[in-house]
């Protein structure tokens, strides 16, 4: 298959069929191809999305009747201090995965399009952590960290005691640390797998060209290979934000949001609203913020792309 | 042999054995983990507390016996294998209808259409799971397995529909205008023409759904509470929050969970890794 990366072409315009039956008759068929979809999307998707609208501006609790309260789920929600500090994780999280999981992604993905023998060996090592289920790598990485049995007892045995007794998941200050740490593991090779398909897309003769102008691996990489593959940079840079905000998993197996709130991020705040204290009304507005803000990040990119005319 | 052959040798490059050892690096740091899990969960608990990374002294075959049983692997990697191939099935199935219909049938709204899966992929699966939770209960799908995969045929159809629309686009018409011509009907023309010629498209889409299924995790645990549904991602998940201390028995449990995502990985990487690299995701 033609593994164009992800921005790609526009539509061919596709030619038609020509009209054999009738128009209706035709239609019919057309919505009877897409009825699957459209039924298990209305059922799971968007029924309950719109629903969750409605509840956020009532006092639901799951079982009983939701009454209309108005604004007050979101009026408590933009005044509480829990939000804010899980807001706040959202946003460290954000950064920590545009910056770390991004370079590592890139600088690999430019190694690697640079050499020819093992690229595919490498391709799948470094995929290989991607495919595994989050519990799997949680389940690794809590015995590495461990602070009595992991790696800060073993670099100790080894004569390197600095990271002995350090609770890597238990205290405060270090645990979203971590469990941002963690995540990457798991996440920077899919990042790698993109941007090496973005780049082996790259006309050899741009780096030829560059070649004969003197230009060494780094010149080739800030000058070629990056401004080839900025719509896929854009793309994947948008999809962090989207998910860095969406996270759940991870935080969810690792801490629960603790220890102390310390690790708490919007996704986790809203299911133990919902799920353990009960409060699905308020829970659906923590929804709706989260909404928005995905949505506010996929209008931006079209917008990007719309105004820099990156639909290539 | 009186003359030596001399190969062009090409010259030594500093950046070229730079290359390769962040390239090794970077290897070390994706696989050096899972070494480690894989020799934990060989050693006995009693070797754990001594030599909590290191190889094993002894290999404790019989620790994957007891996770497995420990953790009722058997039952949850069944519940996994059924809900994987549903998935993947039901989301292969209703995905090229989909696709089909958007690309080759005359379906009014054809940019609406496109504009709706994109949406579809990109909102939270937190906007719609608290409602969804009491309406699957209502609908007597809470806690079944049906219950879960379908929650997964409409999470996942929107990129393997986005996927699929890739490859039949680039499908020359003339097959089809010459079956009409010979009278096929649609359902016909869909099974015998269209999916054939985009299977290698289907087949993508199926493997992407089926080991996000396997992996998945929020909806899996939002929606099943029941012991004997529980697919093998919530069971290793109970048996870690259970057995923090025995590492050896979640190590040999979590590599039984990850073994046969690897094996099939590995033997089909070239299909993952294009379908995850495709333009579906934003086409």
């Amino acid at each position: 298959m033609t593994s164009t990366t992800l921005p790609a072409r526009r539509d061919a315009p596709a030619s038609r069929p020509r009209r054999r039956r009738p128009r209706t008759k035709q239609h019919l068929i057309a919505w009877a191809f897409v009825a699957p979809l459209l039924v298990v999307n209305v059922l799971v998707i968007t029924g309950p999305g719109l629903a969750s609208v409605y509840y956020s501006f009532t006092d639901w609790n799951g079982i009983g009747q939701p009454n209309f309260i108005g604004l007050a789920n979101y009026a408590e929600m933009l005044s509480s201090g829990a939000v804010l500090n899980a807001f706040v994780h959202n946003i460290v999280w954000t950064i920590f995965f545009l910056v770390v999981p991004m370079a590592m992604g890139l600088v690999g993905a430019f190694l690697l399009s640079r050499i020819r023998r093992g690229q595919v060996l490498f391709r799948v090592l470094f995929f290989i952590p991607y495919v595994l289920a989050t519990v799997v790598s949680a389940a690794i990485w809590r015995q590495i960290l461990d602070p009595r049995g992991g790696i800060g007892a073993t670099l100790a045995d080894l004569g390197l005691p600095f990271l002995t007794d350090v609770n890597f998941l238990g205290n405060p200050s270090l645990a979203l640390g971590s469990v941002a740490f963690i995540n990457n593991w798991q996440w920077w090779g899919f990042l790698l797998v993109i941007f090496l398909a973005a780049m082996q897309s790259v006309d050899p003769a741009l780096y030829e060209a560059a070649r004969l102008d003197g230009a060494g691996p780094v010149r080739e990489f800030w000058n070629i290979t990056l401004p080839s593959i900025r719509p896929t940079f854009v793309f994947l840079s948008l999809m962090t934000v989207i998910w860095s905000f969406l996270v759940f998993d991870y935080i969810y197996v690792l801490t629960k949001g603790g220890p102390a709130g310390s690790t708490d991020v919007l996704s986790t705040l809203l299911y133990r609203e919902a799920f353990e204290n009960q409060r699905q009304g308020y829970a659906s507005a923590v929804a709706m913020l989260l909404s928005v803000i995905s949505a506010a990040t996929v209008i931006g990119y079209f917008a990007l792309r719309r105004r820099l005319k990156w639909d290539v | 042999m009186t003359t030596v052959l001399k190969r062009p040798r090409a010259p030594f490059r500093m950046s070229r054995v730079l290359t390769w050892a962040i390239l090794g690096i970077l290897a070390i740091y994706a696989l050096a983990p899972l070494v480690v899990f894989a020799f934990n969960s060989l050693k006995s608990s009693r070797e754990i507390a001594v030599n909590p990374m290191g190889i094993p002294q002894e290999w404790n075959w019989s620790n994957f016996a007891d996770a497995w049983s420990q953790a009722r692997m058997g039952q949850a990697l069944l519940n996994s294998g059924i809900i994987a191939i549903f998935a993947a099935a039901g989301v292969a199935l209703i995905a090229s209808m989909a696709a089909y219909a958007m690309t080759r049938l005359e379906l009014p709204g054809k940019g609406g259409w496109i504009l709706w899966l994109l949406v579809s992929t990109s909102l939270p699966i937190q906007l719609f799971l608290v409602p969804l939770v009491s309406w699957w209960s209502f609908l007597g799908l809470y806690n079944e397995r049906i219950g879960l995969v379908i929650i997964y045929w409409a999470v996942y159809s929107p990129f393997a529909t986005l996927l699929i629309r890739s490859f039949l686009i680039s499908l020359p018409d003339e097959y089809l205008e010459a079956a009409r011509i010979d009278g096929a009907g649609e359902i016909r023309l869909f099974f015998r023409i269209v999916l054939p010629m985009v299977w290698p498209g289907v087949l993508t889409a199926a493997l992407v759904a089926g080991l996000q299924a396997y992996n998945e995790f929020m909806l899996a645990v939002t929606f099943i509470q029941d012991r004997d549904a529980q697919p093998v991602a919530l069971s290793l998940y109970s048996f870690q929050q259970g057995f923090t201390t025995d590492y050896s028995m979640v190590s040999a449990a979590g590599l039984i969970m990850a073994l046969p995502v690897i094996i099939v990985f590995v033997l089909a990487q070239r299909k993952f890794i294009e379908g995850y690299a495709s333009g579906g995701l934003a086409n």
